[in-house]
């Protein structure tokens, strides 16, 4: 925070600018990029049309920067060396050293945790929807529904997605196979006094369908697609949990048919 | 009615102010005072009378009105306990209460508030209520990308207090989330109840609950609004439609089906609205061991008309089951039957609601 303060006001903001970058607010996603891979030429070929001030933004990044410019210039330029880092991330996040630090920030949860009820606080990894800048914001995606979400702090909301790119997860979870979590088949069923609701019921009879088919098809492929919640165990939880919901259920008809009585008897 | 008016701040509403309570509506205290709509509450809260007088704002000192409630109280008492009373027994009752820990009557007033919410807001005036919070956005939209900021509504997984905290249900995706915000994270997800979530959008049918940000892709993508024509030009489409390709919506799709309209029907789902996963922009192979699993949790019939079960068991047992075939000839006079039947079951539920209220006044 402090160095945070001095970058600021001093002229003395050219030090640790990328310890300053991942330190400071809203950039807890990314993680500091090698000082090796980012003074290689080949893995920055193309970024100098992106990027305004492509030269000058890249000493700033590499704590080389000794221009004396105004502040004008001199905020154009910190601007382009935020682009350029997130552009430089992106590709960096894809190698081996890269994918390894997102893994154990990723295993820290510092991406935060799915929302959805069901994944149970799985932790969720950053993604891009574009490889190309502007087109959208960061997501954050969670490997136990697969799906994506929008970051709940507006301040990870304006991170532009293609800092992270759209291959990351993918790949992450190519090169470590290990980290892919459970599936599970749980999920939110809707109910009116305990009774599901039939358009819901309906939809999911069909996607369990869907579920089943793809699970035949992939073992005649000679793979097991596994899902908790799939043996008999956890149809005796459900069970359980039925009961209970069918006494709270009968509380409730017992209401309801003397709501019904009373009518007629009017 | 009136007095309560006057009255700078009444329980209630200075419970709905409350940091984290943002998602309560307002219980009116008509339907609280109604004893219909509190059976079976006085089992399930603790100091259950001392907790009621709290929510009412009724002054315990006040004698006049309180001694007619006490009386009707009494009375149950009475059959339970005998007539066999010390004759100090009002006193000592009265002193007990003044005594007592104020901080265990009010914990009682949050859970005897909270459970009334609960009935309250799939009654008639509260899910009216609901609805206006409900538009203003009060509790929040959607996290999923593919939503598109659908709004949310706070709903329970459980109807018994203590087990679980407020979700938040989505109708794009029928799906639930935890807040975002923290605070939401020690209200009871009894106090909203399992069945409002779904009886709200039932009760509301034409609530759009599909396009908000979507504008700019709808004009990309073929929406299922833009793409009903009227009736007169389904047969040109017809003709028209083996050049479209397999994905784009029909336009013979019932307005209605399973008692859902289809165009408000989990929008959010389906073809389109998915996340891939990609590298390098090809698609990871579902027979890769990183492939996806979990499509069909946001997976929709590309034709809507499949979840229509009714028909399919008809098409398959017309002939076997004789209740069955006496009730619709083909497919369609039974979508459209069952359709009827769905419009005409709604206003009836409604009906039934406001005649509780009625009766519960008048008893």
């Amino acid at each position: 925070m402090m160095e945070d303060f001095n970058s600021e006001t001093d002229s003395d903001y050219t030090s640790y600018w990328r310890d300053w970058f991942i330190q400071s607010r809203g950039n807890e996603y990314f993680c500091e990029i090698d000082e090796e891979y980012l003074t290689d030429r080949f893995n920055l070929t193309g970024l100098n049309t992106e990027v305004p001030y492509y030269q000058y933004a890249l000493d700033l990044v590499t704590d080389v920067f000794d221009l004396d410019a105004d502040d004008d210039l001199r905020e154009q330029i910190e601007k382009s060396a935020r682009h350029l880092y997130g552009l430089v991330h992106a590709r960096y996040i894809v190698t081996t050293r890269g994918l390894a630090k997102m893994v154990e920030k990723y295993k820290k949860g510092d991406f935060g945790k799915c929302p959805r009820v069901m994944c149970e606080g799985h932790p969720l990894l950053p993604t891009g929807q574009h490889d190309i800048a502007n087109m959208s914001t960061v997501r954050l995606y969670c490997s136990k529904c697969e799906d994506i979400y929008n970051p709940k702090s507006s301040r990870h909301a304006s991170i532009d997605g293609a800092y992270f790119g759209a291959s990351f997860t993918s790949m992450l979870f190519q090169v470590h196979p290990a980290l892919l979590p459970e599936k599970t088949i749980r999920r939110y069923e809707p109910r009116i006094y305990g009774f599901r609701v039939h358009a819901s019921a309906a939809l999911a009879r069909w996607q369990d369908r869907y579920r089943d088919d793809t699970k035949s098809r992939l073992r005649d492929a000679g793979i097991e697609a596994k899902y908790i919640g799939e043996e008999e165990e956890d149809d005796e939880l459900e069970d359980e949990e039925d009961q209970v919901e069918l006494a709270q259920v009968r509380e409730r008809v017992r209401g309801d048919a003397a709501s019904g009585r009373m009518e007629i008897g009017n | 009615m009136s007095s309560s008016e006057g009255a700078p701040e009444s329980w209630i509403s200075s419970f709905c102010a409350l940091m984290g309570h943002e998602f309560f509506a307002e219980v009116s205290e008509d339907f609280i005072e109604d004893d219909f709509n509190l059976t079976g509450l006085q089992s399930q809260v603790p100091m259950y009378k001392e907790a009621l007088e709290m929510i009412l704002d009724v002054e315990p000192e006040d004698d006049e009105e309180e001694e007619e409630e006490e009386e009707e109280e009494e009375e149950d008492e009475d059959e339970l306990l005998g007539d066999e009373k010390p004759p100090g027994y009002r006193r000592e009752r009265r002193h007990a209460r003044v005594a007592s820990d104020v901080s265990v009557i009010e914990t009682s007033a949050e859970l005897l508030y909270g459970l009334i919410h609960q009935r309250y807001i799939t009654s008639r005036p509260g899910i009216q209520q609901m609805l206006e919070k409900y538009e203003m956005q009060h509790f929040g939209v959607c996290p999923r990308v593919y939503c598109n900021g659908c709004k949310v509504l706070p709903v329970g997984r459980s109807d018994t207090p203590g087990q679980e905290t407020v979700k938040l249900f989505c109708p794009s995706c029928q799906d639930v989330y935890t807040p975002p915000n923290s605070r939401f994270h020690q209200v009871d997800g009894a106090f909203f109840g399992t069945t409002f979530g779904c009886l709200f959008f039932m009760t509301f049918p034409d609530l759009d609950i599909g396009t908000r940000f979507d504008a700019a892709l709808s004009t990309l993508s073929p929406t299922r609004s833009a793409s009903f024509p009227s009736t007169a030009t389904t047969t040109t489409t017809i003709s028209g439609a083996s050049n479209h390709p397999s994905d784009t919506p029909r336009p013979l799709w019932p307005a209605e089906l399973n008692g859902v309209r289809t165009a408000n029907f989990s929008p959010g789902l389906g073809e389109g609205r998915m996340y891939e996963s990609r590298i390098y922009g090809f698609r990871v192979s579902e027979r890769s061991r990183s492939g996806p699993r979990m499509k069909w949790l946001r997976m929709k019939p590309a034709d809507i008309v499949e979840l229509d079960e009714m028909s399919y068991y008809q098409a398959l047992h017309s002939y076997d089951d004789d209740g069955d075939a006496a009730m619709g000839g083909g497919n369609t006079a039974q979508n459209a039957n069952s359709a009827i039947a769905q419009r005409k079951k709604a206003p009836m539920r409604r009906r039934r609601l406001n005649a509780t209220n009625i009766n519960g006044v008048d008893g």
